[in-house]
């Protein structure tokens, strides 16, 4: 960038690295035969019966503003949803927000409560967003490393070993985007009695919540005194395929709700309505379209993970999501020279782990979400890279 | 249900070897498995599906609704069965409703079709009537939508 632009932009701003994922790419879009295992978003396109809705929105002539909290329909359903498969009550009049995916939702909590210097525990590898959002609302990310050798959940001694005074957030994402850890009730609540004991907030993101495989996903609001102190956010990308549609919510305690929606209102104002209508169908009617798909994820997550341990790249079996996070290092190549030659010599795109954070060193994230055909195809090239080496 | 049979129906294109790996058996095994779908006629058969717009040009089709008088002890059954004996009959389905029989015939030209329902369908005994449609477009074949109009891929190849 020119000098003289780049001292115009704010300091916070400009300490943000860019992007290692934008870098990667631009230069995969280069190569339009290379088969992307690089993809964070579902290889389905939304459900029928969801886009009619949208359509049929559309037809009324939906195309206004709503209330800056969200459709009172559309609060309702989410209410019932979160009850039903998360066992926490929340009132849609007060205690729900309904936001632009759970981004935005993330950034309108970070606001919301974040002093300039407050500092926020976040566990690591983990999605891009999470410590440039909490740079952004000029608070301290303070990293916590999760290893390979417990499959990525969170290690609650090495969250307390992090903690230090200024603390005031707990970001949790389980499970996690790229290494597909989940934490369990027991370590769960061991979180939760360090949460009260420090007196966090817990900003929960659980958008891969419905694509848990081993065992049952548990909320950590749902534990004993934890909704008090927990926002917790979800949204319809991942489990309904709707990335494009920009739609999530978060619940919480009426207090945070309600300073997350001055901040919405006045940013924001609110989500689109069509994507809100096509929210209301999919709670009422997408469960089983739900289903499907994440029986398909996890056939194909079987498949690519026996793949990558046979081809002799160590990986273990991610709990949820749908990224396979295989550790490259016996290769004796970086998480990136592993990926650049891989995309140059067998065009098969991952993204770098380190793309997700430090902790991501010698990995590699693939994406599972993707065709059966081009999974086989991509895991014979990855062998012959390797075995080439 | 099988989970041969499972992948099977998901539509994907994949060689025995292939499915295989995709479920972590033998090649062996699933040959098996098909042998088994195959022996207890729960797969009946291969059977490439065609776009009739493109690939199967002047062929023409037609579901044809056909009464028939029940036979006692035999039901529908017998004439059925003689129905769907035809080379010219794709299918046959006993419904519900204002007819007994759904029968979907294909010939090379409509002068072919209309001389098979003519001449050989309604002549059978047991049959009181037929109504023939002849099949103008074809939109959705076996689960696959045929008209143009679903938007490229535009995901972007790499994403958070």
């Amino acid at each position: 960038m020119n000098p003289d632009q780049e001292s115009r932009v704010a300091q916070h701003v400009r300490s943000l690295p860019r992007s290692g994922i934008r870098d990667f790419f631009a230069i995969v879009a280069q190569m339009p035969d290379a088969i992307s295992l690089g993809v964070g978003e579902p290889d389905f396109v939304t459900p029928w019966h969801i886009r009619e809705a949208t359509i049929f929105a559309l037809e009324k002539g939906r195309t206004s503003y709503t209330d800056n909290r969200g459709l009172g329909e559309l609060r309702g359903e989410i209410s019932l949803h979160v009850e039903k498969n998360y066992g926490v009550g929340y009132n849609p009049e007060d205690e729900i927000l309904v936001t632009v995916g759970v981004s935005e939702a993330l950034d309108l909590a970070l606001r919301a409560i974040l002093d300039p210097g407050d500092k926020v525990l976040y566990h690591q590898p983990c999605y891009v967003s999470y410590h440039p959002g909490v740079v952004l609302a000029h608070g301290v990310p303070i990293g916590v490393p999760t290893s390979a050798l417990n499959d990525f959940a969170i290690d609650p001694d090495a969250l307390e070993a992090a903690w230090e005074p200024g603390c005031k957030v707990l970001m949790l994402n389980f499970p996690t985007n790229p290494t597909g850890g989940i934490a369990n009730r027991e370590v769960l609540e061991r979180i939760a009695r360090f949460a009260n004991e420090k007196d966090l907030i817990v900003l929960s993101d659980e958008i891969y919540s419905e694509l848990t495989y081993e065992g049952s996903h548990t909320s950590i609001a749902s534990l004993p005194g934890m909704k008090e102190r927990t926002i917790f956010l979800h949204g319809f990308s991942k489990a309904f395929a709707m990335t494009g549609y920009r739609i999530g919510y978060a619940c919480g305690p009426s207090g945070l709700i309600e300073a997350m929606m001055k901040v919405h209102q006045y940013s924001m104002m609110c989500a689109s309505i069509l994507s809100q209508d096509a929210a209301v169908e999919a709670l009422r009617n997408g469960g089983e379209s739900v289903a499907r798909m994440k029986e398909q994820y996890h056939r194909r997550r079987d498949f690519i993970i026996r793949r990558f341990n046979e081809i002799g790249l160590k990986c273990h079996s991610p709990g949820g999501a749908f990224y396979a996070f295989p550790d490259i290092s016996s290769t004796g190549l970086d998480e990136n020279e592993f990926a650049h030659r891989l995309l140059n010599e067998q065009k098969v795109a991952l993204v770098p782990g380190t793309a997700f954070g430090e902790n991501g060193r010698g990995f590699v994230r693939a994406s599972f979400a993707t065709a059966y055909e081009k999974l086989v195809e991509a895991a014979d090239r990855i062998e012959g890279f390797v075995n080439s080496l | 249900m099988s989970r041969v049979l499972q992948l099977l129906l998901e539509g994907e294109r994949l060689s025995t070897e292939q499915m295989g790996d995709v479920l972590g058996i033998s090649i062996e095994e699933v040959s098996q498995e098909l042998d088994r779908l195959k022996s207890e006629k729960i797969l009946l058969g291969w059977r490439p599906i065609l776009n009739p717009e493109n690939a199967e040009q002047g062929l023409v089709r037609a579901v044809i609704e056909v009464k028939i008088s029940p036979e006692r002890e035999g039901g529908f059954d017998r004439q059925a069965m003689r129905i769907s004996r035809f080379d010219e009959v794709d299918s046959c389905q006993l419904m519900s409703g204002g007819f007994d029989l759904l029968v979907i015939v294909k010939g090379k030209t409509l002068h072919q079709v209309a001389a098979f329902v003519s001449e050989r369908l309604a002549t059978i005994g047991g049959v009181l009537s037929t109504a023939t449609h002849f099949m103008l477009r074809s939109y959705k074949e076996q689960g696959h939508i045929l008209v143009d109009g679903d938007a490229e891929d535009v995901r972007p190849a790499v994403s958070p």
